[in-house]
């Protein structure tokens, strides 16, 4: 490396520092504070110092880095290493994958918070499943998903709570009240492109939340419903003594009483519920309507030539992903037992569609990995609570701009007419 | 009658804040196609740069007008570098990826800035004292009094003086032509010499600015602002582009006026619990009628 090369890197670095003293200055270098009547500021330059020199040596070591022209290199050929193998082996790894989560409650390191932490993650890969039809295969571009997923839960909550029906019969209930609001939803919308399409079902997602906050006669405002009954293993209940004449799951089977049965029992209830959502979109994109979302995706106009109807086609793509929403709302519901319109805001479809973008659109298991990642991370990063979301949009920024197309790029039609010719 | 006119000057002073911001997300609409979630939040910042140094003016006790226009440079400035840091950083790299990346990566920087004014800020929401007082009263003899406040006047005739000096740029400098050619075809405007990247900097840089204002409003106008403040105001102003018709300029600011009288209305005289849902039912049924907006360009299809 040249020495004019370092000098230009140099004066770069300082540059960077000056931008970082002007973004981290005021914000971060005058924190305001509430004492009393009036706002006071206390300067915490310290902080700044550290940042800025942070930002001017990072800049530094990446310039001198790209002047070697290695910039990245490592990262690059690991991530394409690593998504050949994935994409060869996704077959094997969709199997191990669900062999693990079967037996995963069991594995001797499993506790409560690994199990809380994997239902989590299941509800979020069965929502990114969902989407994963309206947005992956369809194309149609969905931001106000939460919608759906909060029809599903606050309709499994109000039946529930008010005719005392069991989870069995409530959940394809709020399967179909979601699903028809998907087709509420999708009508308006169905001349739409692109992010007319995207502002509008924000918007929908939006007057949802602000009519369950204030639709206080049946949904209890902000205050949300609670002691929304639990699941029963097929009229079993998990109580340690039931009532009277009622055997409860740990008599029945002549157990020790745990309170891991019924966790265990909800794990295993979304692991089927998003294999079903799973399989459902493997066999439909088969199908005909499956893959005149494909085609739809790719080309409307030549969708409208072939014959294929549009109104029709985008209908069901959004009342079947939202009906799949629905039952995870239900089992978000019971899981809970207590609902609120603050479970169900913006940055939950945001989280959604990162996870089906990330993840690679249209491809199953990377909406998986996208899921076991994003949640990870803001797990890992639990300790440092203010911290977590900061990391949670730094790896959505950073996995964007390192691997545009997703963990896994699935843009492949699911048919082809002549088979695959290579 | 006179509760109508109040309603009307609450509704444009409102729509004036949400035209400023509108701009921006028609701006950056219009030149590279993507929807910049993060604006919103950039707005959050304007306000608490505003808000910092209207603490900071406050103490030295300068006169109001001087403060008025050294906490907007100031608050322009800073928060013009937040928006040319968030396009460097988020969305330049992806220029030329598929749709909806720079979606995502902007939902990603959205969620970091609200989150890191969070942790540096504190979660609470900051009160500021009221700078401005008194205002002009109408209708003196009827039963209900017109008031329009001085900062109402302030707050509109800024908006119409930044409005014109924006409009010049855009329409009669070079710089607002380069913008204007970027916008037709970025490919065959980089081959006539310009530099695209640099005009698309300068696009970020003069949205950003222009939501530091309304920012600086928003704290003047409601006297509280928070860290999350930024995601409704944003999605708002993002309606209001829309209903516009996203790309176009006018457009932005015409639908800031029509979702803030649109709100402002709702609120007076239906429910004030719904005054949100007004405006997103408005913008799902404008979109029926008019699938671009009002002054969108319509959408033409080529094989």
């Amino acid at each position: 490396m040249e020495k004019k090369d370092i000098i230009q890197s140099f004066k770069d670095s300082l540059f960077t520092g000056l931008i970082a003293l002007a973004l981290f200055g005021p914000i971060v270098g005058l924190r305001t504070v509430s004492k009393g009547e009036g706002l006071f500021i206390t300067p915490q330059w310290g902080v700044v110092f550290l940042l800025v020199g942070l930002c001017i040596l990072g800049r530094f070591l990446i310039n001198i880095n790209s002047a070697r022209r290695t910039e990245f290199k490592i990262f690059s050929t690991l991530s394409s290493k690593f998504s050949s193998i994935t994409e060869d082996k996704a077959k094997h790894f969709a199997i191990t994958g669900i062999l693990f989560a079967v037996v995963f409650p069991f594995l001797p390191f499993t506790d409560r918070y690994f199990m809380d932490v994997a239902i989590m993650i299941l509800t979020y890969i069965m929502l990114g499943w969902g989407l994963n039809i309206v947005v992956g295969l369809a194309g149609l571009l969905d931001l106000g998903y939460v919608a759906f997923y909060a029809v599903g839960a606050y309709s499994y909550a109000l039946i529930a709570t008010t005719f005392g029906w069991s989870f069995w019969i409530c959940l394809p209930l709020a399967g179909v009240f979601a699903a028809f609001f998907g087709i509420l939803l999708g009508f308006p919308v169905l001349r739409l492109r692109g992010d007319y399409l995207a502002i509008v079902t924000l918007g929908f997602g939006e007057i949802i939340r602000i009519i369950l906050i204030n639709w206080y006669e049946v949904t209890n405002g902000p205050d949300g419903i609670t002691g929304i009954p639990r699941p029963s293993f097929f009229g079993l209940p998990f109580k340690r003594s039931p009532d009277e004449g009622e055997t409860s799951f740990h008599l029945f089977f002549n157990l020790e009483y745990s309170t891991m049965h019924r966790i265990i029992f909800l794990y295993y209830l979304i692991l089927v519920l998003a294999l079903i959502t799973n399989y459902f979109t493997l066999k439909i994109r088969k199908l005909p309507v499956g893959r005149a979302w494909e085609a739809l995706r790719e080309d409307e106009i030549a969708c409208k030539s072939l014959g294929v109807n549009p109104t029709n086609t985008k209908l069901t793509a959004f009342a079947i992903g939202a009906m799949f929403g629905g039952f995870a709302g239900s089992f978000f519901a019971t899981r809970q037992a207590f609902i609120s319109p603050e479970s169900f805001t913006f940055i939950e479809s945001a989280i959604i569609v990162a996870i089906v973008v990330l993840g690679g659109m249209g491809s199953q298991t990377g909406v998986v990995l996208a899921s076991i990642f994003l949640i990870g991370i803001t797990e890992m990063f639990r300790d440092l609570e203010q911290f977590r979301m900061i990391a949670f949009g730094g790896a959505m920024v950073l996995i964007m701009v390192f691997k545009p197309k997703g963990i896994l790029a699935n843009r492949k039609p699911t048919i082809l007419m002549h088979g695959d010719k290579k | 009658m006179e509760y109508f006119i109040q309603q009307l000057v609450n509704g444009i002073t409102l729509g004036s804040i949400y035209g400023l911001i509108a701009i921006g997300y028609t701006m950056v609409y219009g030149i590279i196609g993507m929807i910049n979630f993060a604006h919103g939040d950039i707005f959050m910042i304007g306000a608490f740069v505003a808000l910092i140094s209207f603490i900071i003016f406050g103490l030295t006790g300068v006169a109001l007008p001087i403060i008025l226009l050294l906490v907007l440079l100031i608050a322009m400035l800073f928060t013009a570098c937040y928006g040319w840091t968030v396009e460097k950083l988020a969305y330049k790299p992806l220029r030329g990826s598929f749709r909806l990346a720079p979606l995502i990566s902007a939902l990603g920087m959205s969620i970091v800035l609200q989150n890191y004014v969070q942790v540096s800020q504190g979660a609470r929401v900051k009160p500021m004292q009221p700078l401005f007082s008194g205002g002009l009263e109408f209708f003196k003899n009827s039963e209900f009094i017109v008031t329009v406040s001085y900062l109402q006047i302030f707050i509109v005739v800024l908006t119409i003086i930044l409005m014109g000096i924006f409009t010049y740029l855009i329409t009669k400098t070079d710089l607002g032509r380069a913008q204007r050619a970027c916008e037709q075809d970025r490919t065959m405007t980089a081959l006539l010499g310009i530099n695209v990247d640099r005009t698309i900097s300068i696009t970020f840089i003069i949205g950003s600015s222009l939501a530091s204002v309304a920012g600086m409003m928003f704290v003047l106008y409601y006297g509280v602002i928070d860290f999350y403040i930024g995601f409704l105001a944003g999605i708002k102003a993002f309606t209001a582009a829309v209903l516009g018709g996203i790309g176009s300029l006018p457009g932005a600011m015409l639908g800031g006026l029509l979702i803030g009288l649109i709100e402002t209305f709702w609120a007076g005289y239906v429910s004030l619990e719904y005054k949100d849902v007004a405006a997103f039912s408005v913008l799902i049924v404008v979109l029926i009628f008019f699938p671009t907006g009002f002054l969108g360009k319509p959408d033409i299809e080529k094989v």
